[in-house]
C-alpha cells in the first residue's frame, strides 16, 4: 500500500506583476516506503507550497516528482490530503464526507468503507452528524478518515492539527501514530511545531527561508511505538534544541523581529 | 481563560449589587444574541401594527384629506367591491403569473451563467462587460422599444422583467460562486474529482445557500419592475389596476393595490427564508 516518493531538484517560482519570488530551490528528498517524514521551517519557507506541489495542486516550475517511479503531474487519489483548515463539506454528514471520494464504489460498499474508516478514527457513533455538530478535533478526525478511505499510498498532511488546542493536538498525534503503526503508510507531514515534527517522524526535513531549500535532514532515533512521555527525555530535547537553533535565527531575520529583539 | 476577562468583571459587579444584577444583565442588548421565536414574531407584528395605527390615526382624524389618504375602512370597501365585481383575483393572478415566469426564466439563465463566470475567468472576462453595460441601462428605458417589438403581449412584460432581474442576478450568483472557500475545491481535486465534477458537486453545492439568498433578492427587484411594466401598456394586473384607479382619483383602490403588492412580496420573502432555514440548517449563526 505504501510507496516511495522521490523529489529531484524541485523548484518553485511565483511570478506576478510585481516580479518573481523564488519559493523553493533545488529540493531533493526521498520518502521511503512506509516512512514518516516531517517538514519544518519558519513561516514563509515554502513548506506548504512543497506539499501542494506533491499533492498536484500546484505545478513545480522545474524538477521531477515520482511516486513509485511514476511521474506526479496532477492531483489524484493515490495521495490522501489533510489540510489545516476544516475542509469537511458542511452540507454532508460525517459519513457522507468520507464517502465523497468513493464514488466509484457501489452504494452499499461505499457506506461500509466509510463506516470502517470512521471506526478507525473512533467516530462511528458520529457518522450521521454534520460538521457543525462536531468539535474541531472531531472534524479533523473525519478528514483523516476521508483521506484514509481512498486507500492512498501516501498521506500528505499540511499542519493538520495547527488549529486545535494543545490537549487535542497531542491526542491527535497519538491517534495518527497508532494508525500509522498499523498501516505503515508513507506520510509527509508539514508543521511549524518542532515538538510535533520530532515526536511523529522518522526523519525531519528542515527548510531554510527565501528561497526554501533543504537545510538539513535529521534522523530521529526515538524508539517506537512512541508515547507522549518521550517528549521529556533528553534525546528528544537535544534534537529539539538543534532544530530550534536552525529555524529560530532565520525566522527572526526574515520577519523583521531581529532588529527589534536585539 | 484569556477571553474571560470581560465576563469576569461582569460577574464581579453582579456580586456587588446582588439581587438586581441578573435582571439588568438580561435587559442589555447583546450583539447577535438570539431571541425567542415568540419575541421575534411579537416585535414584527407590533411594528406592522404601528404603521397601520399611524395610517389610521392620520386618516380617521382627518389630519390628511381623505382624497389624498383614504381611511382603512374605505380601502376595505374598495377590496370588497373589487372582489365582488370579479377583477381583484384575476389581477392578482395575472401579476403573480408574470412575476413567477419572469423570475424563473431569469434565474434559469442566471444560475448556470453565473456559475460559469464565477468558476472560469474566461467567462467572467467575456461576459461581465456587456452584462455590466446592461445592468446600468435602466430597464424602464426598454419599455418603448419592447412595446414596438412585442406589443402589449405577455412576452413584452417578460422581456422587461428579464432585463430588470437577470443582469443583477447573474453578477450576484457569480459572487456567490467566488465566495466558495478555495480549500473546498483543492480538497475535491485530491479526492479525485474532475474539474467539471468539482464545479457541479462542490462549487455549486457550496454556493447554493448564497444563491438561494440571491433568488430572494432578485424576486424583490422583480416586484418593483412588475408594477412599472404594468403601469405602461398592460390590460390587467395589479399595476394596471393602480393606474386605472389613478384616472378616477380613486385613492382607496390605489392604496389597496399597494398593500396587496406589499403583502405578496412579504409572503414570497418569507417563503424563501423558510426554504433557506430548512434546506441549510448548517448556515445559521448558532450552527457555527
Amino acid at each position: 500500500m505504501a510507496a516511495t516518493l522521490v523529489l529531484k531538484g524541485v523548484e518553485k517560482t511565483f511570478r506576478s506583476r510585481k516580479g518573481t519570488v523564488q519559493a523553493l530551490h533545488d529540493i531533493n528528498l526521498t520518502l521511503e516506503d512506509g516512512e514518516f517524514v516531517s517538514v519544518v521551517g519558519a513561516s514563509g519557507c515554502g513548506k506548504s507550497t512543497l506539499l501542494r506541489i506533491v499533492a498536484g495542486l500546484e505545478p513545480a516550475t522545474a524538477g521531477e516528482l515520482t511516486l513509485d517511479g511514476a511521474p506526479l503531474l496532477a492531483a489524484g487519489k493515490d495521495r490522501g490530503m489533510v489540510f489545516q483548515q476544516y475542509t469537511l463539506y458542511p452540507w454532508l454528514s460525517a459519513q457522507e464526507n468520507v464517502e465523497f471520494g468513493l464514488r466509484h464504489l457501489p452504494k452499499k460498499q461505499r457506506a461500509d468503507e466509510a463506516r470502517r474508516f470512521l471506526d478507525v478514527v473512533g467516530l462511528l457513533d458520529f457518522a450521521g452528524n454534520y460538521p457543525f455538530q462536531l468539535s474541531g478535533g472531531m472534524q479533523q478526525r473525519v478528514a483523516i478518515a476521508r483521506a484514509l478511505a481512498l486507500q492512498p499510498s501516501i498521506l500528505l498532511m499540511d499542519e493538520p492539527f495547527g488549529a486545535l488546542d494543545a490537549q487535542t493536538r497531542s491526542l491527535m498525534q497519538e491517534l495518527l501514530l497508532s494508525i500509522w503503526e498499523r498501516d505503515r503508510l508513507s506520510v509527509l507531514f508539514v508543521t511549524h511545531d518542532i515538538d510535533e515534527a520530532i515526536f511523529l517522524a522518522d526523519r525531519i526535513c528542515v527548510l531554510s527561508t527565501k528561497p526554501g531549500r533543504v537545510r538539513e535532514v535529521i534522523d530521529v532515533h526515538l524508539p517506537r511505538p512512541r508515547d507522549f512521555s518521550q517528549q521529556m527525555e533528553s534525546e528528544f530535547l537535544v534534537l529539539k534544541q538543534h532544530v530550534r537553533g536552525l529555524i529560530h535565527d532565520e525566522a527572526a531575520r526574515n520577519t523583521g523581529f531581529a532588529r527589534i529583539l536585539r | 481563560m484569556s477571553l474571560g476577562t470581560r465576563q469576569g468583571t461582569g460577574a464581579l459587579t453582579s456580586v456587588a449589587s446582588a439581587p438586581k444584577a441578573p435582571l439588568l444583565a438580561r435587559r442589555r442588548l447583546r450583539l447577535y444574541e438570539p431571541i425567542q421565536r415568540r419575541t421575534y414574531w411579537l416585535l414584527a407584528v407590533i411594528s406592522l401594527c404601528l404603521v397601520f395605527a399611524l395610517w389610521a390615526g392620520l386618516s380617521y382624524a382627518g389630519a390628511v384629506q381623505n382624497l389624498f389618504l383614504p381611511t382603512p375602512t374605505q380601502v376595505w370597501q374598495a377590496a370588497v367591491t373589487e372582489s365582488n365585481t370579479g377583477i381583484l383575483w384575476p389581477d392578482i393572478g395575472a401579476s403573480v403569473l408574470r412575476i413567477v415566469l419572469g423570475f424563473i426564466i431569469s434565474s434559469a439563465v442566471a444560475i448556470p451563467v453565473g456559475l460559469l463566470m464565477g468558476s472560469y475567468k474566461v467567462f467572467e472576462a467575456s461576459l461581465e462587460p456587456p452584462i455590466d453595460f446592461m445592468r446600468y441601462t435602466p430597464a424602464v428605458a426598454f419599455i418603448p422599444l419592447t412595446l414596438i417589438w412585442f406589443g402589449t403581449s405577455t412576452t413584452q412584460k417578460l422581456v422587461i422583467l428579464f432585463i430588470a432581474i437577470f443582469f443583477q442576478e447573474v453578477l450576484l450568483v457569480m459572487d456567490n460562486v467566488k465566495n466558495v472557500p478555495v480549500q473546498f475545491v483543492d480538497m475535491a481535486y485530491t479526492l479525485g474529482l474532475s474539474p467539471a465534477k468539482v464545479v457541479r458537486r462542490v462549487i455549486f453545492r457550496s454556493a447554493l445557500p448564497g444563491i438561494v439568498d440571491t433568488l430572494r433578492i432578485s424576486m424583490g427587484w422583480g416586484w418593483t419592475y412588475l408594477v412599472v411594466v404594468e403601469l405602461v401598456g398592460a390590460t390587467n394586473g395589479l399595476g394596471f389596476q393602480i393606474q386605472q384607479a389613478e384616472r378616477y382619483l380613486n385613492t382607496p383602490e390605489i392604496i389597496l393595490g399597494i398593500i396587496i403588492i406589499g403583502m405578496l412580496g412579504l409572503i414570497f420573502d418569507f417563503s424563501f427564508k423558510a426554504i433557506y432555514a430548512r434546506a441549510f440548517p448548517y448556515m445559521s449563526r448558532s450552527a457555527r
